[in-house]
């Protein structure tokens, strides 16, 4: 069974994979007549060696953090959440609530109750396909997705039926109150009297929220009984079952952390960013986390490097559509095959690295 | 009440929206029915739009361009098939990442080709699928004036793409092939239990290869179709979610033929409503009525359940019922027999919850084919 040592498993097998999609998106690259090697200096330069490119990646990475801890979560259940663009967009629809109708004091009360609004939202609609699951049988899958498009309808009825601000011509809510506003990275560096640091990148104080997100899922996941039960679920069924595991109860608290999590990514967006609710806040975001989870093997710390990766890919992205011919989507093919290469491949990325670690062990013999 | 060519008119549009779905709907059927899920249909759907209007574009001929779709969208299955048959890997995931690099793909491909922001230039008249018309029929114009049998034949029957004929003419090829054929026989029991027909000494691996392949010449042709017949050029995302339609379609009409032409046709109309009428307008007592009736059949039945079900259907339930006094409340000025306006992207919505609905098995329960989604893995 354990033909490769443990670490191959964690660290080869997604760097191998990695190296392929990136060496297919080289050729794509080479293809429409563009330097690859151009490509990868543009994206470094402009996400590694400015303040500012760091702030637009950390803002990207924290989104995926959540989407990609979300997809973790709901994986380890052995259930597959493709639903968390749907539940981000409710948890979008539970901040705007939130920082609309309540007077807040202070940013810092602010986002508690902008988290738990954020996290209540997607995790009741998280809650209902994880309910249809656990006792109609019907397929996560399905549902999610169709919770995806009915998400996207009640978003769009919310913010230009209800919350738009009568006379307005955009399709927004009015701007969240000022108390609300949290601060961006560039506001923390001017704090420490760095003025000219993260000038204009969206990256905010959520970020922190992420890594806390991380550390707790971490040890929900590995170090808490109910992350046991859900682990013991996720391998085998029947023998959970067995062991006196609900797998009613489990399926369902796995589904609404995972939409709570989602849930939450709107505290960047939405909060952080953009400061009242718009459509289309949610970019893929929840499509991302199915490649970060997948290339970060479902654990926080992988997840967070993956995450990490996926967000210099669309800062670097967006450097690449400003400078050269390379569109944008060039991202989304490079996620494609990520996806490809760690998730439905992965038996063709392993077999010649399980081979030459046979090959080495049978010369050890 | 609207006038009988304004049904006719959104009839006709129905059909026309609902061809790309029933493509796409059989091309899902064939697939699942083998034990192959296929969430990947979006973005075959996409490819062999995007690859037919680009080879019209650049041959000029539209024959031209269906066949090099077709063609796309068959390479994507047979992706899906080495990473779901041959690999045995995960097919939702296989799925999810067909449907990026078709997203992805087609915008790159189609900048670097064209220049025009991941969209192919306008088909001219060569690359397009022209309205074939019957004889004796009318133009538009003459439309108004014409007695309703006229309006039936001119406008609803005659007037569409070749394609439109051709997806309807798939629904009862489909289920003889299904049904009445030893390969439809033998490809619904793969379907159901693989290790039996394994058995019997016939390819498994072989049935589900065709049926992926079956899939992707169906999708192929729907592309063929958005891109060069219900428009005329490609743009980006043109498939605009058509692929999971025609996903809930196949699931509303349980996996059969001749119920997804019926799921198809309904999901068709939908939209054809929605183009048609900006806003749906209805009396406030029954729309109020309507939503009570439901939070109470809701409620009736989770009286005898247990907990989760009472705290998850009657939160349901409890939702429903505060949007219906919301209702009431809005005209409470105005009178109870007043007009309120139901939103459209509540129409736009109104597939995806009827598939909710069918799929949580409280109405006419789906089953799904038994081995879908399972690798098979031969003994040894």
């Amino acid at each position: 069974m354990d033909i490769m040592p443990k670490w191959v498993d964690i660290i080869v097998v997604p760097l191998f994979s990695l190296f392929l999609a990136a060496f297919l998106a080289a050729l794509l690259i080479l293809a429409i007549g563009e330097s690859p090697v151009a490509a990868l200096n543009l994206m470094i330069e402009g996400t590694l060696l400015r303040s500012a490119g760091w702030g637009y990646m950390l803002y990207y990475t924290t989104n995926f953090i959540f989407t990609g801890l979300a997809v973790s979560v709901a994986f380890h259940a052995a259930l597959f959440n493709i639903g968390g663009e749907g539940q981000a967009m409710i948890g979008g629809l539970g901040v705007a609530l939130v920082c609309l109708f309540i007077p807040w004091p202070h940013w810092t009360l602010a986002i508690i109750g902008a988290s738990i609004g954020a996290a209540l939202f997607g995790m009741i609609w998280a809650g209902l396909p994880a309910y249809l699951q656990a006792k109609r049988g019907s397929h996560i899958v399905i549902t999610t997705i169709m919770f995806n498009f009915i998400a996207a309808g009640v978003l769009i009825f919310f913010v230009v039926d209800v919350l738009k601000p009568t006379g307005s011509m955009d399709p927004a809510s009015a701007n969240f109150p000022a108390s609300t506003h949290l601060p961006t990275f560039q506001d923390i560096a001017s704090l420490m009297g760095f003025e000219k640091a993260f000038r204009s990148a969206p990256a905010n104080v959520s970020f922190f929220i992420a890594l806390f997100a991380c550390v707790a899922i971490w040890y929900l996941i590995w170090r808490s009984p109910l992350g046991y039960e859900i682990r013991a679920l996720g391998k085998s069924g029947a023998a959970a079952r067995y062991a006196g595991v609900r797998p009613v109860k489990i399926i369902m608290i796995a589904m609404m952390i995972s939409g709570a999590l989602c849930g939450m990514m709107a505290i960047n967006t939405t909060q952080g960013e953009s400061e009242r609710l718009i459509l289309n806040f949610t970019e893929g975001a929840g499509f991302i986390g199915i490649a970060v989870a997948l290339m970060g093997r479902s654990h926080p710390a992988g997840v967070f490097l993956a995450a990490l990766l996926f967000g210099f890919l669309y800062q670097g992205g967006a450097e690449l559509a400003l400078w050269t011919k390379i569109p944008r989507e060039m991202i989304v093919v490079i996620q494609a095959l990520v996806i490809l290469f760690t998730g439905a491949l992965s038996l063709m990325v392993r077999a010649p690295l399980e081979r030459l670690f046979m090959s080495i062990k049978s010369a050890d013999v | 009440m609207i006038d009988f060519l304004t049904l006719i008119q959104v009839l006709d549009g129905t059909l026309r929206l609902a061809t790309p779905l029933l493509l796409v709907c059989l091309a899902g059927l064939f697939s699942e029915r083998a034990g192959i899920f296929d969430i990947g249909l979006e973005g075959k759907l996409l490819a062999a739009a995007f690859v037919s209007a680009a080879f019209a574009a650049i041959t000029g001929s539209v024959w031209l361009g269906l066949l090099a779709g077709v063609l796309a969208s068959i390479l994507l299955s047979l992706l899906h098939g080495l990473a779901s048959i041959t690999l045995r890997g995960d097919q939702i995931i296989s799925g999810v990442a067909i449907n990026f690099l078709a997203a992805g793909l087609t915008v790159v491909i189609a900048q670097d080709l064209f220049g025009q922001g991941g969209r192919t230039p306008p088909l001219k008249s060569g690359g397009r699928f022209e309205p074939l018309n019957f004889p004796w029929s009318i133009s538009s114009k003459e439309m108004s004036d014409a007695g309703p049998l006229m309006q039936l034949y001119s406008e609803l029957l005659s007037g569409h793409s070749l394609l439109v004929y051709l997806a309807l003419l798939t629904v009862p090829l489909s289920w003889f092939v299904l049904y009445k054929t030893r390969f439809g026989l033998r490809l619904r029991a793969v379907g159901e239990n693989p290790a039996a027909v394994d058995t019997a000494g016939i390819s498994v691996v072989g049935l589900r290869y065709g049926a992926v392949v079956i899939g992707g010449i169906l999708c192929g042709i729907a592309g063929a179709y958005i891109a060069t017949s219900l428009q005329a050029n490609f743009t980006k995302d043109m498939s605009a979610g058509r692929g999971f339609i025609a996903l809930a379609a196949l699931i509303f009409a349980k996996w059969r033929p001749w119920y997804a032409l019926g799921a198809c046709l309904l999901f068709g109309f939908f939209f054809a409503v929605d183009n048609r009428f900006q806003n749906i307008l209805m009396p406030a007592w029954a729309l109020s009525s309507f939503l009570i009736f439901i939070s109470i059949v809701l409620l009736s039945y989770v009286l005898k359940k247990d907990y989760l079900d009472k705290v998850v259907l009657g939160g349901l339930a409890l939702g429903i019922a505060i949007i219906s006094l919301m209702v009431i409340s809005s005209v409470w000025t105005s009178g109870i027999s007043s007009q309120v306006k139901i939103p459209v992207v509540f129409i736009q919505s109104l597939p995806y919850v009827l598939t909710v609905v069918v799929l949580a098995g409280f109405v006419g329960r789906a089953i799904p084919p038994k081995a879908g989604g399972q690798p098979y893995v031969k003994e040894r």
